[in-house]
């Protein structure tokens, strides 16, 4: 495999992947947001609702459809740019992808068209259960993509079969129930949640900001705020059981991100900045919390978490294993059903870690005749970039926290000080609408690049996954998907700041008519209650 | 886990054929004619207006009719991941013209009407006739180079894939003659169908041009695909599985003996039932251009439906067991006895696909009742929400 084509094809997927996610979060959230108003709507009948339903809905839409558009491109890419992983785990991978279209994605689509359509076509119920059913199956599109995801990362209920040379599932259930995809999912969906919060917290403090459509938005703030309180704090938590998974599951992922070379007397302590030194095996500068790694890692005193070193060790063992096994393999693959039944043993016993000998593919066409310097240099391979995921991680996690304290303050506000925020505030949620975003970018970030060099973890490496390709090729299409995808963005972009500029479509006459039924009920001072300018 | 083991492997890979073509089948049937009526756009509708009447019409149902495609990308993946990993790399700039075609689309429907702007309305709707008939052409352009083969190989140790050509050559490798009369086949026959769309769901001289421009199409549709079968049976060689077939075996493509040469239309004398699907084609291509001519609704799309089922169904059953044949080395070919998914994942997939299938078309259905009718000016101009 030439120089170059695995970069440009792991440059290609992250770049797509992440644009991607540009929308996803918003959708995930959004759609409950959207889906409660409604439900507001249906249960008062205040036309406030129903218009604060439509305005956010149209955001929603104009969100949604990227999402959709550039969603196609994922579930493409793992077999135009990643072939031999497509081959290699399909049998596992996709089924989740498959089962996401038919449970999930079917639903969200089919319906969001009659959430914008629908209208004066269904009663009120009907349609507010129709932006139910677009919420739900978007939160389902994210369960199913997620435990194909947390498999990736936790390869468990299958096993590799000689004869088709790929992964075979053994049990279904086992992949659905991940612990790891359980986790991540609830993760991100509350991010999402957190995302289409700020969103609409940041939007409506904006309209309050300019003294527009005031009813609107001090609405939209109490749903926000409390929406996004919950949200917040489930995505710590959810991020915490991550954590604690990834301790038995994901050893190196964790040391790489925590920037522990060596491996401490338990319960270790947690660095909470530093500068980590690949060359020099240390983290400069380091300001350590003692005991807080082991206690969040392991939960309990006497649980050591494995350093950098030892687990490069380890894979060293694991190379040396992995050989035998893909040397047995090849016999098998040349002999068939006349292979010695010794053979298919020795396979069986090594074949666990068959992917660690692939990892040699790198450096040699055959792992059987590597060298003791080229096991240890795939050794050291099996480390992820440490700097990059120990600061990503940070930063994420304190935009994690940073949410919570947001959402905090404008939950008291809302609830205890008549609905009434300083200007200040206001000025604030505006300025951090992008945060949420970022936050989620360097999650993925977290999960993927911690991942290298395995595309599935332990069991195939990266740079074995990639399609055979000219580098030309890949020139083409990641040229083609800048530009593309820029111009989408561009578009897009001014299309949200044009709707949010135009505001809500407020009907009077509807508004009109509901004052004078609930005439009397309204002659109180409460601000909260006046309807609809 | 051992439920599956009550369904043998070879009616669980004959069963996972048989949807692969329903989905594809479904795709054609839905998002074809989002793709027809998105080529037609600039035709039939001559005023801004009418434009939007045209879009407005696929506008509710577009994103579910796209799922099909999606859905039919994972079940290639669940069910037949050698042939995902290899059509899809092998296909590599092919597919990507594809992507962008259908990115283009969706986001043409739901943003052109945001702007009042003339010029903006105007790129979009040149965006949408790309995004409709580039990928209308490519799918045909696909099953040609399917039909005479495609210049792959699995390697012998690892079974990667690998296929044969620079970046360029592999692109322009695949518009050989035969390919784009299948192209022409697959764009015409979209073309009748969002026509058959479109005399349903509009009225007055949209519907009229829209009817007009079917009749043509439906009829280049008939003949390119006459010509298509026979240029298949006179000039392409077809491919068979050599000595003992083995249904229920490991899925390795290399695992059985391959030859190139024969007639596809061999497949006709071995089942001659199958000669059903061309039938089919052509008495359902007949009727919808008869219809169109005469201003019928709701049969004209009915019959444009059987007549597309019976195209795409002819290829799968002249081809069985062959899925992707290769012309480099005829024992990498993938059939559907050696490229499936294994035993267990099959039968997962085929139990989610009993699930939820009956659902799908259930509440796909209920959202076409409640769009039923025509598109007309008058909602446009009510509904604030519309495209």
């Amino acid at each position: 495999m030439e120089f170059g084509l695995v970069e440009l094809s792991r440059l290609q997927f992250a770049m797509t992947a992440m644009y991607h996610f540009l929308f996803v979060p918003l959708t995930l959230g959004l759609s409950i947001i959207v889906a409660i108003m409604e439900t507001v709507y249906v249960m008062t009948g205040r036309p406030i609702w129903r218009q604060m339903t439509k305005f956010w809905a149209t955001l929603f839409g104009i969100n949604f459809v990227l999402g959709v558009a550039t969603g196609i491109t994922m579930e493409f890419q793992f077999g135009m740019n990643w072939s031999y992983y497509s081959h290699y785990v399909g049998d596992i991978f996709g089924a989740p992808l498959a089962i996401e279209g038919l449970m999930a994605f079917f639903m969200e689509a089919t319906f969001v068209g009659l959430m914008f359509f629908g209208w004066d076509k269904l009663s009120k119920v009907a349609h507010m259960i129709v932006t139910w059913l677009v919420a739900i199956g978007s939160n389902f599109s994210a369960l199913w993509i997620l435990i194909a995801n947390g498999w990736m990362q936790n390869p468990v209920g299958a096993e590799f079969n000689p004869d088709t040379m790929r992964m075979e599932m053994t049990n279904f259930f086992e992949v659905v129930f991940n612990e790891v995809a359980q986790a991540k999912f609830v993760h991100t969906v509350s991010a999402g949640y957190v995302t289409a919060s700020v969103f609409v917290l940041g939007v409506s403090a904006w309209y309050l900001l300019k003294g527009r459509h005031t009813e609107l938005a001090r609405r939209s703030i109490a749903i926000a705020a409390a929406f996004g309180l919950a949200s917040a704090f489930s995505v710590v938590i959810l991020g915490d059981e991550s954590g604690y998974n990834a301790t038995h599951t994901q050893k190196m992922k964790l040391a790489a991100i925590e920037g522990m070379w060596e491996t401490q007397e338990a319960p270790a302590s947690f660095t909470l900045v530093g500068i980590p030194d690949r060359e020099a095996r240390e983290t400069h500068y380091a300001i350590h919390i003692p005991f807080a790694m082991g206690l969040i890692g392991t939960r309990s005193l006497t649980d050591e978490i494995p350093g950098v070193d030892q687990l490069v060790a380890e894979a060293n063992e694991k190379i040396r294993s992995g050989i035998i096994a893909y040397d047995a393999l090849m016999t098998i693959r040349s002999e068939r059903d006349a292979t010695p039944a010794e053979v298919r043993a020795t396979f069986e016993e090594h074949s666990a870690d068959l992917g660690f000998a692939m990892l040699l593919k790198r450096y040699v066409e055959d792992p059987r005749e590597a060298t003791d310097e080229q096991i240890a240099m795939a050794a050291d391979d099996t480390v992820p970039g440490v700097g990059p995921l120990f600061w990503a991680f940070r930063i994420m996690v304190g935009l994690g926290f940073s949410f919570i304290a947001v959402m905090l303050y404008f939950f008291y506000r809302t609830s205890f000080k008549g609905m009434q925020y300083p200007r200040w505030a206001l000025r604030a949620a505006v300025i951090i609408i992008p945060a949420p975003w970022i936050a989620a970018e360097l999650g993925w970030f977290v999960a993927e690049f911690g991942r290298q060099p395995w595309t599935v973890d332990g069991v195939l490496p990266t740079a074995l996954s990639a399609s055979h390709l000219s580098i030309t090729d890949l020139l083409i299409t990641l040229a083609g998907f800048v530009i593309f995808y820029s111009v989408l963005f561009v578009i897009e972009m001014s299309l949200m700041i044009k709707y949010i500029k135009k505001g809500p479509y407020m009907d009077v006459e509807e508004t009109d008519v509901w004052m004078e039924r609930h005439a009397d009920r309204l002659s109180s001072n409460d601000p909260a209650l006046k309807p609809a300018e | 886990m051992i439920l599956h083991e009550f369904m043998t492997f070879e009616v669980l890979r004959v069963i996972w054929w048989l949807l692969l073509g329903v989905l594809l089948i479904g795709f054609a049937l839905t998002d074809g004619f989002d793709m027809g009526v998105g080529a037609l756009l600039p035709f039939v509708g001559k005023t801004d207006k009418e434009r939007r009447i045209v879009i407005n019409t696929i506008g509710p149902v577009w994103e579910g009719n796209q799922v099909w495609f999606i859905l039919g990308g994972g079940a290639i993946f669940a069910a037949w991941p050698p042939l995902y990993a290899v059509s899809f790399s092998g296909f590599y700039l092919a597919m990507f013209l594809v992507l962008a075609a259908l990115i283009l689309r969706p986001v043409g429907f739901k943003y052109r009407s945001k702007r009042e702007s003339a010029r903006w309305r105007s790129n979009w709707d040149w965006a949408l006739f790309v995004g409709g008939a580039v990928p209308a052409l490519i799918f045909g352009v696909a099953v040609g180079n399917v039909l005479q083969g495609v210049p792959f190989h699995l390697t012998p140790d690892l079974l990667m894939p690998r296929y044969d050509g620079n970046a360029i050559m592999k692109l322009l490798g695949l518009l050989n003659p035969f390919a784009l009369l299948a192209g022409v086949v697959s764009l015409s026959m979209l073309l009748m169908h969002g026509a058959a769309w479109l005399g349903l769901k509009t009225e007055g001289a949209v519907q009229q041009r829209a009817q007009k421009i079917g009749t043509v199409a439906g009829l280049v549709a008939a003949v390119s695909y006459a010509l298509a079968g026979l240029w298949l049976a006179m000039g392409i060689d077809g491919y068979q599985i050599v000595g003992e077939v083995v249904k229920d075996g490991p899925s390795n493509p290399l695992y059985s003996e391959v030859a190139h040469g024969g007639s596809w239309m061999a497949a006709y004398s071995d089942r001659p039932w199958i000669a059903i699907a061309p039938v089919m084609a052509f008495v359902g291509i007949a009727m919808a251009v008869m219809g169109l001519r005469k201003g019928k609704e709701v049969s004209t799309l009915l019959w444009s439906k059987l007549g597309i089922t019976g195209i795409i169904s002819s290829v799968g059953l002249t081809m069985f067991p062959f899925i992707l044949p290769s012309t480099v080395d005829p024992n990498s070919s993938l059939t559907v006895w050696d490229s499936s998914s294994s035993h267990l994942t099959l039968f997962v997939m085929l139990i989610c696909a009993i699930i939820f299938m009956p659902i799908i078309l259930a509440y796909t259905s209920w959202v076409y009742k409640v769009l039923w009718g025509k598109v007309t000016e008058d909602e446009l101009d009510n509904n604030a929400q519309s495209y």
